[in-house]
C-alpha cells in the first residue's frame, strides 16, 4: 500500500483556524496528504470538511495557521491560485460550462494553437486522449449538459489532468451515481493514485471510503479527531470517531417494520396505474394509515419520477388517484397539498430551502403557502409553531433568525421537514431525506419518521440506503428500470434478499 | 454605531443626505421650506413633488425585481395612461367638470391595470422572460398612445385635472400626497399581508417555492399588474403637471431610473430581498440629484455626464467590497502590524 511508504506530504495544513461569525469552523486542524495516496476527510455535517476543503483551494481565506504546498508555504487568495499550484477540485455540483462542449470544457485555457488561433482539431484529440486514458469513448464536440452528472464528473477529472494536478480534490462525488458509475470513477482514481497524483476524497458512503482509502483523518465539530490507516479502522470505530457518541441509536430504531398496519381500512392514498411516458411505466402503489412505504431502487429506477407524479410535481399522463377512498386530480402541487398530502424533494438545495429566508420564514413557508398570500400567519402562532419544530427535530443552531442557507445539510432536512409537519399532513412523501446528511441527523430523521408514523401518519420513504428502508417500512415497493418490480412485506425479506430483488430479474412474480 | 453602519439603509441614506448637504452648502436656501396660505413651498417640498412618478414606478419595479423579473414598459404604460385619460377629456363636453376628470382617471387606471396584467399573463403563465415580455410593451406601448392620441400631443385645459399634479391638500402638494399614499399601501400590502415573504420565496427559489405550495405563477402576475396600476397612476400626475399628453417624450427612460432607484436603494437585480424603504430613498436621492443639477446650474449640455458620475460614485460608496476593504485596511493600520491577513472578513460581507 503506498501509503505506508513514508513520503514527504505534497499538502501540509497545520493549525488552520477560521471563523465565521459566530461559528469556529475550523479550530486549529493539522492535515497532510502525500503522493500516491487516498485520504478520505470524514466528519458530520458541519464537522468543518467543506471548510477545510474550501480553505485548501482558496475560497475561504483562512484566520489562523499556515498551508504548506509541494514544500512551500502558500496562501492562497483565489481558486485559481490554488489551481496553478496544482490543487484541483471536483466538486458534487459539477463547475464545468454545461453549454460549452466536452472538448472545450477539458481544454478550456489550454487549447493549442496554430496560426489562426485555437486549433480546434487539435483540441479535441487531445480531450479525446486524455478521456481514452481514464477509459472513457466520448464525442467530444457533444455539449457537456447532455451527459449525465457522472460522465460530467469524470471531464473534470480530465480537466484535472489538463491542469497537471498534484493534489485532486474529490467532494462527494459519488453521491448522484449508481453502482457501476462508481466502479469506474474508482478505477479511475486508482489509476491517478498509482501515477503520484495525491486524492483528498469525501464522501457519506462509508463502504466506498474504507474500499478506496489509504488514510482516513477524522474531524468533528471543527477541531481534529485523528489520522489513521484505513485498514487500521473498523467500520464502527470510524463511525462512533465522527459522532463521538455510540451508534446504538441506529440500531435501536429497527423495531418498526414490523408493526402490524391495518390494511383493511381504505388506505391514505390509492394509485392506479400511475404513469407518464418516457418517465414511469403505470405503477399501483397504495399507502395506509400509520404505515411507512418504503421505496427501493437505484438512482434512476423511476423511485423520484414516482413520488413526484403522487405529488403532483410532474404531471401524470395515465392512471388514478385516490385519497382517503375519493378520486382526486392532483396535477400540480397545490392538489396535493389541498389534499394534505406533503412532499420533500430529494434536491434539498434546488427545490426545498429558500437560503436567504431565515429558518423561521422557511418553516412557516409551508403553511403560509396553504392559507395564501393575504392571511399572514400571526407572529405568537409563528413563533411557536417554529419553537416547537425546532425543538422537536433538534435543529442546530436553535436559532429561527438565522439564514437557513447557512445550516449545514442535515439541518436544512430538519427545516425541511419542520415546513412539512406544520402543514399537519396526513402523508409525507420524503425523497432521500437522509442523503448527503450526518448520522446524527440521519437517526433524529428516522427517529421522528417512525414515531409519526406510529401516530398515525402515512409516510412514503424513498432511500438509496437499504438498511434505512428496512428498518423504517413495513413494506417495500422495488423499482427498476422505471418499473415497479415488487411490492414486498419487509418482514419477510432482508437485506440480501432486497439487494437481489433489485439487482436481478427474480422478482418478475412478485409484482 | 456598529448596527447602525451594518444597517442595509445606512449607505443610501448617507448618499441622500450628502447629496442634501452639497446643494444647502452651495445655496442655503435649498434647505428653507415657507408657508404660504397654509401651503409648504421650497426646494425639498418640490423634491417630494416631482419625484411622485418616478416613486410610483419604482414601488412597482421593486416587486418585480423581487420576483426575478423587469419590467421595461412602465414608461410606454405611462404613456398610454396619459394618452386615455386626456382624450377622454378632450372629447368630453364638459373638460373642466369633476365628474369628467374621474371618469377619464378611472379609464386610464383600468387600461393601465389591463397593461400590467398583459405582462404578468405573458411572464407567469406563458413563461416568457420578463425582459422580453415586457420590450413589447415598451416598443408598442407608444404606438398605442400615438394611436389614441392621433398622432397628435393632446393638450387640455381642466382644472380639476391639473390639480392632481399641481394641487394642494393639507398643506402639502396632491402628487406627493399620493406618491405618499402609494409608499403606505404597498408596504402594508407586502409587509402585513405575506404577499412580500412569499414573492421573496419566489423570488430566491422559484421552483422550491412551487413545491412547497405557493402559488408563485398568482404572486409573478400580482406584481406585474400591480406596477402597470401604479405607471398609470404616474402617468396621470405627468400629463395632469403638463396639460398635455405627449406619447413620445412622457416616461421616457423612466423603466431605467426605476431600476436605478430600486438598486441604490438596496434591493438586487437577482430578486429575492426587497426594501420598499430602500426604494423610496433611492428615489429620493436621483431626485435630489436632478435638482442638483437644476440648483448648481450645470449646462443642460454636461447634465447626463454629472448625473453619470454622481450615480457612479454612490454606487462605488455603497459597494459591499468597498466597505470590507475600507474595513481591513483600518483595522490594519490600527493593528500597526502587517502580520494578518487583510482580507479576513472579505468572506463575511462578500
Amino acid at each position: 500500500m503506498p501509503a505506508d511508504v513514508e513520503v514527504p506530504p505534497v499538502v501540509e495544513m497545520t493549525g488552520i483556524t477560521i471563523r465565521f461569525p459566530g461559528v469556529l469552523a475550523l479550530d486549529g486542524v493539522d492535515f497532510a496528504l502525500r503522493p500516491g495516496e487516498v485520504h478520505s476527510l470524514m466528519g458530520e455535517n458541519g464537522a468543518g470538511k467543506s471548510t477545510l476543503i474550501k480553505a485548501l483551494t482558496g475560497v475561504y481565506p483562512i484566520d489562523a495557521g499556515e498551508i504548506t504546498v509541494a514544500g512551500r508555504r502558500s496562501v492562497f487568495a483565489t481558486t485559481a491560485d490554488a489551481q496553478r499550484a496544482g490543487i484541483s477540485t471536483v466538486y458534487q455540483e459539477v463547475n464545468l460550462c454545461p453549454n460549452l462542449s466536452v472538448g472545450e470544457n477539458i481544454m478550456l485555457g489550454h487549447e493549442p494553437r496554430s496560426a489562426g488561433g485555437i486549433d480546434w482539431k487539435a483540441t479535441h484529440s487531445e480531450a479525446a486522449a486524455h478521456l481514452e486514458s481514464l477509459g472513457l469513448q466520448l464525442d467530444t464536440r457533444s455539449q457537456l449538459s447532455t451527459h449525465s452528472i457522472a460522465i460530467q464528473q469524470l471531464v473534470a477529472i480530465s480537466r484535472a489532468i489538463v491542469l497537471d494536478a498534484k493534489v485532486l480534490v474529490l467532494d462527494e462525488p459519488t453521491s448522484s451515481l449508481d453502482r457501476g458509475e462508481v466502479e469506474r470513477l474508482f478505477a479511475v482514481i486508482r489509476d491517478l493514485r498509482g501515477k503520484g497524483v495525491a486524492i483528498l476524497f469525501v464522501s457519506h458512503f462509508l463502504d466506498q471510503v474504507f474500499e478506496i482509502s489509504d488514510r482516513i483523518t477524522v474531524l468533528r465539530n471543527g477541531r481534529l479527531v485523528g489520522e489513521y490507516a484505513a485498514s487500521e479502522l473498523t467500520r464502527a470505530q470510524l463511525v462512533s470517531k465522527m459522532i463521538g457518541r455510540e451508534l446504538d441509536e441506529l440500531a435501536a430504531l429497527s423495531s418498526v417494520a414490523d408493526r402490524d398496519i391495518d390494511r383493511a381500512r381504505t388506505p391514505v392514498l390509492r394509485a392506479t396505474g400511475i404513469g407518464r411516458r418516457g418517465t414511469l411505466e403505470p405503477v399501483d402503489i397504495d399507502a395506509y394509515e400509520g404505515e411507512v412505504v418504503g421505496i427501493a431502487g437505484l438512482l434512476g429506477s423511476g423511485r423520484t419520477e414516482l413520488v413526484r407524479l403522487l405529488y403532483g410535481a410532474d404531471r401524470a399522463d395515465a392512471g388514478e388517484i385516490q385519497v382517503n377512498g375519493k378520486p382526486a386530480r392532483i396535477h400540480t402541487p397545490r392538489h396535493a397539498i389541498d389534499h394534505r398530502i406533503a412532499f420533500s424533494s430529494e434536491d434539498r438545495r434546488a427545490e426545498g430551502i429558500i437560503p436567504d429566508l431565515t429558518v423561521a420564514e422557511n418553516i412557516v413557508l409551508g403553511v403560509q403557502a396553504k392559507r395564501g398570500a393575504v392571511r399572514r400567519v400571526r407572529k405568537g402562532e409563528a413563533d411557536a409553531i417554529v419553537a416547537e419544530l425546532i425543538q422537536a427535530l433538534g435543529v442546530r443552531p436553535a436559532d429561527p433568525t438565522m439564514l437557513a442557507g447557512n445550516l449545514s445539510g442535515g439541518n436544512q432536512q430538519k427545516v425541511l421537514l419542520a415546513r412539512w409537519l406544520a402543514t399537519a399532513p396526513e402523508l409525507l412523501v420524503l425523497d432521500e431525506p437522509t442523503r448527503g446528511i450526518d448520522v446524527g441527523a440521519k437517526a433524529d430523521i428516522q427517529r421522528k419518521v417512525a414515531e409519526l408514523s406510529a401516530k398515525g401518519l402515512s409516510v412514503i420513504f424513498i432511500s438509496s440506503e437499504l438498511e434505512e428502508v428496512l428498518r423504517l417500512a413495513q413494506r417495500v415497493v422495488v423499482m427498476r428500470d422505471r418499473r415497479k418490480i415488487g411490492d414486498l412485506d419487509s418482514s419477510e425479506i432482508d437485506l440480501d434478499g432486497l439487494i437481489e430483488v433489485i439487482a436481478h430479474n427474480g422478482s418478475e412474480t412478485a409484482a | 454605531m456598529r448596527r447602525v453602519i451594518r444597517h442595509r439603509l445606512f449607505w443610501p441614506i448617507v448618499a441622500l443626505l450628502v447629496l442634501i448637504a452639497i446643494n444647502t452648502i452651495a445655496r442655503p436656501q435649498f434647505i428653507g421650506i415657507t408657508v404660504r396660505n397654509g401651503q409648504l413651498y421650497g426646494a425639498l417640498i418640490d423634491i417630494l413633488r416631482n419625484s411622485a412618478p418616478l416613486m410610483l414606478v419604482a414601488l412597482g419595479m421593486t416587486i418585480v425585481i423581487a420576483t426575478r423579473g423587469i419590467d421595461l414598459s412602465v414608461g410606454a404604460v405611462m404613456a398610454v395612461s396619459g394618452a386615455v385619460a386626456l382624450t377622454i377629456i378632450d372629447a368630453s363636453s364638459d373638460p373642466t367638470g369633476v365628474g369628467t376628470v374621474a371618469v377619464a382617471v378611472l379609464a386610464a387606471l383600468g387600461v393601465s391595470l389591463a397593461l400590467g396584467m398583459w405582462n404578468g399573463l405573458l411572464v407567469s403563465v406563458v413563461g416568457i422572460q420578463p425582459i422580453i415580455a415586457t420590450l413589447v410593451l415598451m416598443l408598442a406601448g407608444r404606438g398605442v398612445a400615438l394611436l389614441i392620441t392621433d398622432g397628435f400631443i393632446t393638450t387640455v385645459n381642466s382644472p380639476p385635472y391639473s390639480f392632481i399634479a399641481t394641487g394642494y391638500l393639507i398643506g402639502l402638494p396632491v402628487a406627493f400626497l399620493i406618491s405618499l399614499t402609494a409608499i403606505i399601501v404597498i408596504a402594508l400590502f407586502e409587509r402585513r399581508t405575506a404577499l412580500g415573504v412569499l414573492t421573496e420565496a419566489v423570488g430566491i427559489n422559484p421552483e422550491a417555492s412551487r413545491l412547497a405550495g405557493v402559488r408563485a405563477r398568482g404572486i409573478v402576475f400580482t406584481a406585474y399588474a400591480v406596477t402597470g396600476l401604479l405607471a398609470g397612476i404616474a402617468g396621470i400626475i405627468y400629463s395632469a403637471n403638463i396639460r398635455a399628453a405627449d406619447a413620445n417624450a412622457t416616461g421616457l427612460f423612466i423603466e431605467l431610473y426605476a431600476i436605478l432607484a430600486v438598486v441604490l436603494g438596496g434591493t438586487s437585480l437577482m430578486g429575492g430581498k426587497f426594501t420598499i424603504a430602500g426604494t423610496v430613498v433611492g428615489v429620493l436621492t436621483i431626485q435630489t440629484l436632478e435638482s442638483t443639477i437644476l440648483f448648481l446650474g450645470v449646462p443642460s449640455a454636461q447634465s447626463p455626464v454629472f448625473f453619470a458620475i454622481v450615480v457612479i460614485v454612490v454606487v462605488i460608496v455603497q459597494s459591499p467590497r468597498l466597505h470590507a476593504w475600507a474595513r481591513s485596511a483600518f483595522r490594519a493600520r490600527a493593528r500597526g502590524a502587517a502580520s494578518d491577513s487583510s482580507i479576513d472578513k472579505a468572506k463575511v460581507a462578500s
